[in-house]
């Protein structure tokens, strides 16, 4: 029997013991329980989340491997396909956050790989407190060279991805990473197949390093989180490189590699219990045959080790010499750790002795799937209202300050960090969704990633639909057509009957949004338990998503292009609800953000054909900051200025500074008028001036309110960040 | 012309000159692992960008000992066209074939971006294609690239290539290449693979290449 103490250390509850125990039949021993514990954990088991992501839409024609795998993968083409993932780093970075940032990259680049794809493009999105926070530029300044310090040196180009700084965000820093790949033919799996194939571990050695860092993930972060810095394990870049192009030789060379996996959290035991549920066999492991980075590793130690730079190979038995040196040239362990054997079994064997046996669906499918308790927060619907609409007196040192401010800012301090340009690839960042081309290929892809914690807080099934819809109108607005999604939700501890019903809520609006426009979701993560002691994050669900552009002639870009060309609003802008102007006055997130999805699926289809049949010139989405923020980019990236007159009925603060969605701006040639009215007749659309050469003016209903240098402008926004990280 | 890229374990621009010289070129070109030492048959060793051997200990000071780099010293002795680029500059600084050394960037940050830079000598193997004095664009990518050197005067007339306008790393003297007393050996910071296409944003890059195929 073990005490509630010991089993609390191991994040497990007595009634999920007393659960395991009657499964198993008998008491597990510590290193089996060790093996439950992790395969159990929120981060491995999905335990509150499981029924409800079983809402997502994930098929279509061109899904060729939806979730349940490494990462998800769609055809391309009849030779390419693409594969795609996104997983957070949340935990180990608020601690730890240069390792906890650059494993994260590690980990998913070896998702990717293990679908036999070479990973192409990184995309971060990342959320943190305020800049004026000491330990916020601490963690935020250690995140982004995390990153920088690991996708460098491994050749894969940082891309894209977002940032947000909001104060729920301060202790616990959410760092989403996404990779996408390409690979020739069918996607590889992780699978294990073949009784008496061998199970081959390639890569680093194994440590004592990140030792129950599932379980870890799955504890709400206290101040004695600091103490666990063990559990965050350190990554090494040069390892991973050498690991990417073994592997991809393997594979290209030999087809003696039947089933390949990561190696992530909970190690040798997760991964190997995955690949034989998968396949529906058993594996037997012997400890010994492990290559080990320190002396005197027990069982439990090497089969939780979280060491990174490792994965799982099954390889038909007799052909292992057939891809061994092309590990050895890279310098690489390729070490026979066990077989496939036909019993559903995990056995452990050390030095020929059994130390420990555990059914298969114990760790995969008999992991316990718990239904919500959910309750809608009281407090939201006062939430939902804001009292007093601000009036404001200079509208264009609104605009100023929020173009200078961390979240509507030029993101270069960044991204300048990040290799972005290596493979070759990049064709446009930095502005929307960025732009890959595919080497020897007409066609473009188009990645992105979005999602608002600040509207889900408010109402998250309509900030969950817009998270989808940012993501898609991103897309089209470049000239691509979406394709599919991959996610990464997260919140705070489920078990909290709030926090729950934000989640079912956030998935039911993402779902609904994503069934309708027709983006199945292919592949992603939950992370919980994304609160401190002072707070709890917004519900942030953030999509991932990719996009294909027909050929260079439909690329669209948000940048005025001429001086003379007529400038167009789609859509209805307005309504202050959960906009960051509301944020900065009142101190908080209020109001209800609004949505039409109905229009949201006309706008989309027209914009796209519209892009393809060079009616307009630049299409720019407008979301965060509202019209004025997006009417500033065009100007700032086109380096040109606007003159707009804007008839409406609803206050100044309404129209420039409102999140309602979706509104699109876009140009167009002067001689185009009419058969672009003609075209969006069936969608609100509205003229409102011109391109002009240097001035930032806005009228409303003839007033002029606003009247800017575009050079002051640029000056704002260049160096919102880097202006509190000198 | 044959062109032969030198990968060493951690190199990562490999592939990307290998791209630019088969692909927008159509120049015989192959790779060369690190541990090969024969060089028969080629006419230019591009030594590319990445992190050979993880940068560790210092950017370029394993790789040096790898043994394609006496095949490569002996190469340079002979004549042989060699361009190192980026992480290939700093190798070929460890590996003294050429002066001075690459620190730290100033700002002790990695710095990926366009940067704008001046043609100082167009009368090497490498430079044939641009004009003296011609202000051109190409993208810098790295963590070291502070030129040093204790004596400048020793080397001023092998500068080849100078940040114009903004200086991104500290580099003495501006300098972001230079070549050996002789000529034939060139490292620069910049990657001239990264901007070879119209569709990645600059064709200024591709000129370094079609210099090396005209001085041959």
């Amino acid at each position: 029997m073990r005490t509630r103490e010991e089993l609390k250390r191991i994040s497990m509850t007595v009634e999920e013991y007393e659960l395991a125990k009657s499964i198993l039949g008998r008491e597990p021993n510590d290193l089996e329980l060790g093996m439950i514990a992790v395969m159990w954990s929120e981060h491995c088991g999905y335990k509150h989340s499981r029924k409800t992501l079983k809402l997502f839409p994930t098929t279509g024609p061109h899904v060729l491997q939806g979730p349940g795998e490494n990462a998800g993968v769609i055809k391309l083409d009849d030779e390419l396909a693409l594969a795609m993932k996104m997983e957070s780093h949340n935990h180990p970075s608020a601690i730890e956050p240069y390792q906890g940032a650059a494993t994260g990259v590690g980990g998913i680049v070896r998702d990717i790989l293990a679908m036999g794809a070479r990973p192409i493009a990184l995309l971060d999105s990342l959320r943190f407190g305020l800049l004026s926070n000491s330990r916020v530029r601490y963690l935020f300044s250690g995140v982004v060279s995390g990153i920088a310090g690991y996708g460098n040196c491994i050749g894969v180009p940082t891309v894209g991805g977002e940032l947000a700084f909001e104060e729920p965000y301060t202790e616990n820093p959410l760092v989403n990473v996404m990779c996408i790949g390409l690979l020739k033919g069918r996607p590889k799996s992780g699978r294990a197949v073949g009784i008496g194939n061998s199970l081959v571990l390639v890569g680093s050695s194994t440590g004592r390093d990140g030792i129950h860092g599932a379980t870890f993930a799955s504890l709400e972060l206290t101040s004695d989180s600091i103490e666990r810095r063990p559990a965050v394990q350190a990554g090494d870049p040069f390892m991973e490189k050498l690991l990417i192009e073994a592997v991809l030789e393997a594979l290209e060379k030999s087809d003696a590699i039947v089933g390949i996996q990561d190696m992530g959290a909970a190690g040798i035991t997760s991964s190997s219990a995955e690949m034989a549920g998968r396949g529906g066999v058993g594996v037997e492991i012997e400890v010994t045959k492990v290559p080990q980075r320190e002396k005197g590793m027990t069982p439990e130690e090497i089969m939780l080790s979280e060491s990174q730079e490792r994965m799982l190979l099954c390889v038909e038995k007799g052909r292992e010499d057939e891809i061994r040196p092309i590990f050895e040239k890279w310098g690489l362990n390729f070490a026979v750790i066990g077989q496939v054997i036909e019993e559903n079994v995990i056995r452990i064997k050390e030095n020929g002795v059994l130390v420990g046996e555990l059914p298969i669906d114990l760790l995969t499918e008999k992991v316990p799937a718990y239904d919500l308790v959910m309750k809608e927060p009281k407090k939201l619907k006062e939430l939902q209202v804001i009292k007093e609409i601000p009036k404001i007196q200079d509208y264009g040192e609104m605009i100023l300050k929020l173009l200078g401010s961390p979240n509507c800012s030029a993101s270069n301090w960044v991204y300048e960090q990040y290799d972005h340009m290596v493979e070759t690839n990049t064709v446009s960042i930095g502005t929307g969704a960025s732009i890959l081309r595919v080497k020897g290929k007409p066609y473009l892809l188009g990645i992105t990633t979005d999602g608002e914690g600040r509207y889900c807080y408010l109402d998250p099934y309509i900030g969950g639909m817009l998270a989808v819809a940012e993501s898609a109108r991103n897309l089209v607005c470049i000239g691509a057509k979406p394709l599919a999604i991959t996610d990464c939700l997260n919140f705070g501890n489920p078990e909290d009957p709030e926090i729950a019903w934000y989640f079912v809520e956030t998935v039911k609006g993402m779902s609904d949004c994503a069934r309708r426009l027709n983006i199945p979701v292919i592949s992603g993560n939950v992370s919980f338990y994304n609160e401190s002691e002072n707070y709890t994050v917004y519900p942030t669900p953030v999509v991932g998503m990719v996009g294909k552009i027909e050929s260079v002639e439909s690329i669209c870009t948000p940048k005025f292009k001429e001086e003379g060309d007529i400038i167009y609003i789609l859509g209805n802008p307005g309504n202050l609800g959960g906009s960051l102007f509301i944020e900065k006055f009142l101190g908080e997130a209020r109001g209800k953000p609004s949505f039409d999805l109905e229009l949201e699926i006309k706008m989309e289809d027209l914009l796209l054909k519209a892009i393809n049949d060079k009616l307009i010139k630049s299409a720019q989405d407008v979301s965060r900051g509202g019209l004025a923020i997006a009417l500033a980019e065009c100007s700032i990236w086109g380096n040109l200025g606007v003159d707009v007159d804007i008839t409406t009925d609803k206050s100044p603060e309404e129209v420039l500074f409102g999140e309602a969605q979706p509104v699109v701006i876009i140009s167009i040639d002067p001689d185009k008028e009419k058969k672009v009215e003609e075209f969006f007749k069936e969608i609100p659309i509205k003229k409102i001036g011109k391109v002009i050469r240097d001035n930032f003016v806005i009228k409303i209903n003839s007033n002029e309110v606003v009247n800017l240098e575009i050079e002051s402008l640029k000056r704002e926004w260049r160096d919102g960040i880097g202006k509190w990280m000198k | 012309m044959n062109f032969g890229i030198v990968v060493f374990p951690g190199t990562n621009c490999d592939r990307d000159c290998y791209y630019v010289i088969k692909d927008i070129l159509n120049q015989p070109v192959k790779f060369i692992w690190h541990k090969e030492n024969d060089l028969r048959g080629v006419d230019c060793v591009v030594l590319p960008g990445g992190f050979s051997y993880g940068d560790y200990l210092r950017s370029g000071a394993i790789a040096r000992f790898s043994p394609i780099m006496t095949s490569v010293r002996e190469f340079a002795d002979k004549g042989g066209l060699v361009i190192g680029i980026c992480n290939g500059f700093q190798i070929l600084t460890e590996a003294g074939l050429l002066p001075g050394a690459l620190g730290r960037n100033i700002g002790l940050r990695f710095i990926c971006k366009y940067v704008n830079l001046i043609i100082e000598r167009n009368d090497t193997p490498f430079t044939s294609e641009f004009k003296k004095g011609e202000i051109v664009r190409m993208p810098i990518a790295h963590n070291e690239g502070n030129y040093y050197i204790d004596d400048l005067s020793k080397i001023e007339k092998q500068i080849v290539l100078r940040y114009y306008g903004e200086n991104p790393n500290g580099a003495l003297d501006n300098i972001a290449g230079i070549v050996n007393e002789r000529g034939n050996v060139f490292g620069l910071m910049p990657h001239p693979e990264r901007c070879s296409e119209k569709i990645l944003g600059s064709e200024d890059g591709l000129r370094i290449f079609k210099s090396i195929v005209r001085a041959l």
